[in-house]
């Protein structure tokens, strides 16, 4: 029941940044996240005795959250809205389309361990419906066909660029160690904004305003 | 009144907008120097006089909500941003996150040094890399440039700021279970009072503000309370970002005064796609009773808006047009209720999983018009009986559809089943027709 060096050095620097240690319960269960690949037992052990919590209140914080995972998910984990607008603007037809193509059901890992699909909530790009994310990057405007090549792709190790993103998709694990508030320098990559952030702005330039 | 006023908006289009660099070329962390010149109560009258109300749904005056932080008092202060960006339909502090975090981060200075707060924290949600990135990025180089940290700028003022990141919970969004979160709980709502000007976070006076009204304040800073309120509607001041998605030919973020028009807006964004009818929208999110096109005249300001039976909320507004079941669109967002309600009262855990198994029913035509009664009172039964207002937004969608489209419930039931065929609401159908 441990973790190296490094892990441990993490976990302190993130108890560090609260000024009351339970606060770094989440970011915690986070790198417990990017080093299991989930939230194991070991990782909840781990970091109940750093807090001095008892397991239980470790559990009670990691099944609250959606995002906190109690099995193996995929190195690239899909998340499909399927959100009023989105669903009805295609997230459904994605999400089905996925499920058969992959042969996974919600929640489910392909035998491979590369993708796994999950339907989400609302991801806060309806203006780019409808969405799915990638290990939590935006893939905007999606349709069936464009969802199929993003998970065959992803499978073939080709590693597409989001819409809005960094140069490319992270891994699970390493997008968990960005989620524990780890700066992994790809701030810079990727577009500023997407042409529907932009469009009032544009619209407003024409006017004159 | 049409005219658009980008303001936050005003440098997205510049490549590198979300760098330090990018943000001072137009005069970034210029009011920042300007605030920490003047006393703090004279910065929290400036936000008072400008009129700026909260932007995250309940639109509360900010500069009253920071005069409510008791000073003098010998104990730490807060200064928490609700970046939990998760109501349905809502997507515009996502976007300013990407384009322009310095902003924020600006704002959040301003309004720590206004309320004597040292440690400020930003909530945002886990589901969102990349703004995560040009957060925690733009963190770092505010401390590297001296706007951060010990005696900031000379002053003698100290300042951390914490990005918190969440895990995919909606109920966070609501201040006091962001609160809960925040202090390393499973996220539910407190009962109030105490109100968190008195006991938030760790018990302490804490301010809790959505990302957008924190945006807003530099600006206010440099160009004065008076600049700001010569915009909007009598009661409703300023800009703001309105968010337009769903069957609209351009979806897109429109920043304008307070007041513009639906029908304004969808000028703008070039009517409703295919030519087609709009059938219902929301004015601010899911959890704002729905409208219809006998309303696109309404002045989206919060004044207007609530005479009219809805809310402002977020100025999310969701169109849908005439392809979209009306009971497809509730039951899906009773379904997400459902899911989010954080299971702490009974009425909102219980109620939002028995409105479903009724919406289920009745969109595959099974029922008959006594269920729409034992529907609304169901929704009677629930809404203003919880802890927060989780479960009064699930209920919206329900009420105000059986208001306008009655007859669209009852013809699920004539048919046995959906009338309407979903391929048709899709975007995929949109693109084959060459629109």
């Amino acid at each position: 029941m441990s973790y190296d060096e490094k892990t441990n050095e993490q976990m302190d620097a993130i108890i560090a940044r609260y000024p009351r240690s339970r606060s770094a319960i989440m970011p915690m269960l986070h790198l417990v996240q990017s080093r299991d690949g989930f939230v194991t037992p070991t990782g909840i052990e781990f970091v109940s005795e750093k807090l001095g919590l008892t397991t239980a209140e470790v559990y009670a914080v990691a099944t609250f959250y959606s995002q906190y995972k109690r099995k193996p998910v995929g190195e690239y984990h899909v998340g499909v809205c399927t959100n009023t607008l989105c669903a009805v603007m295609g997230g459904d037809a994605i999400f089905a389309g996925l499920k058969d193509h992959l042969g996974v059901g919600n929640d489910e890992v392909t035998s491979d361990g590369k993708i796994s699909v999950e339907h989400i909530e609302c991801n806060a790009a309806c203006d780019y419906a409808p969405v799915i994310m990638v290990n939590w990057e935006f893939f905007d405007n999606q349709t069936v066909e464009s969802a199929k090549t993003l998970v065959d792709d992803l499978r073939s190790g080709k590693n597409p660029a989001p819409t809005r993103g960094a140069n490319k998709v992270s891994t699970f694990k390493e997008t968990s160690e960005l989620l524990a508030g780890f700066n992994d320098g790809h701030a810079e990559e990727g577009v500023q904004a997407g042409p529907a952030t932009l469009l009032g702005l544009k619209i407003a330039k024409e006017m004159g305003a | 009144m049409s005219k658009l006023t980008p303001v936050l908006s005003a440098h997205w289009d510049d490549k590198d907008s979300f760098t330090i660099a990018g943000y001072s070329r137009h005069g970034g962390y210029s009011s920042l120097k300007k605030a920490l010149a003047m006393e703090p109560d004279a910065v929290i009258q400036v936000v008072k006089d400008s009129g700026l109300r909260g932007r995250g749904g309940a639109g509360f005056p900010t500069g009253t909500k920071w005069g409510f932080i008791p000073q003098g008092d010998n104990r730490e202060h807060y200064f928490v941003v609700n970046a939990d960006e998760s109501e349905p339909g809502t997507c515009k502090d996502t976007p300013l996150l990407m384009a322009n975090p310095h902003v924020l981060i600006e704002g959040i200075i301003i309004g720590s040094y206004a309320i004597r707060a040292n440690h400020a924290f930003i909530y945002i949600r886990g589901e969102v890399s990349h703004v995560v990135r040009r957060l925690l990025q733009a963190i770092d180089d505010t401390y590297k440039a001296g706007f951060l940290g010990k005696n900031i700028l000379g002053t003698g003022f100290n300042l951390e700021l914490t990005l918190h990141i969440g895990a995919g919970a909606y109920i966070c969004g609501e201040e006091t279970a962001l609160l809960d979160s925040l202090e390393g709980f499973r996220g539910q709502p407190r009962l109030r009072p105490p109100f968190p000007a008195i006991a938030g976070l760790y018990a302490r006076p804490t301010v809790v503000n959505n990302v957008e009204s924190v945006a807003s304040v530099p600006a206010i800073i440099e160009k004065g309370a008076e600049w700001f309120n010569s915009m909007g509607t009598e009661k409703s001041k300023g800009f703001t970002l309105y968010s337009l998605s769903g069957h609209v030919k351009n979806p897109g973020q429109f920043e304008a005064p307070l007041g513009i028009t639906l029908r304004e807006l969808l000028d703008l964004a070039g009517g409703i796609r295919n030519g087609n009818k709009l059938k219902f929208w929301t004015p601010g999110g899911s959890s704002t009773p729905i409208f219809t096109d006998e309303h696109l005249d309404t002045p989206l300001d919060y004044e207007s808006v609530s005479a009219a039976g809805s809310m402002l909320g977020t100025k999310a507004l969701q169109i849908f047009d005439e392809t979209t079941c009306i009971l497809r669109a509730v039951l899906r967002w009773t379904e997400f209720y459902k899911h989010e309600s954080c299971g702490k009262c009974t009425p909102c855990r219980e109620g939002t999983w028995w409105l479903v198994q009724m919406l289920g029913n009745l969109e595959n035509g099974v029922g008959t018009e006594e269920d729409l009664a034992k529907l609304l009172d169901i929704c009677e039964n629930i809404g203003g009986r919880s802890f927060c207002a989780l479960a009064d937004g699930a209920i919206a969608p329900i009420i105000s559809s059986l208001k306008y489209f009655r007859d669209d419930y009852l013809a699920h039931f004539k048919n046995g089943g959906c009338p309407i065929d979903p391929v048709a609401s899709t975007l995929f159908e949109t693109s084959k027709a060459g629109a």
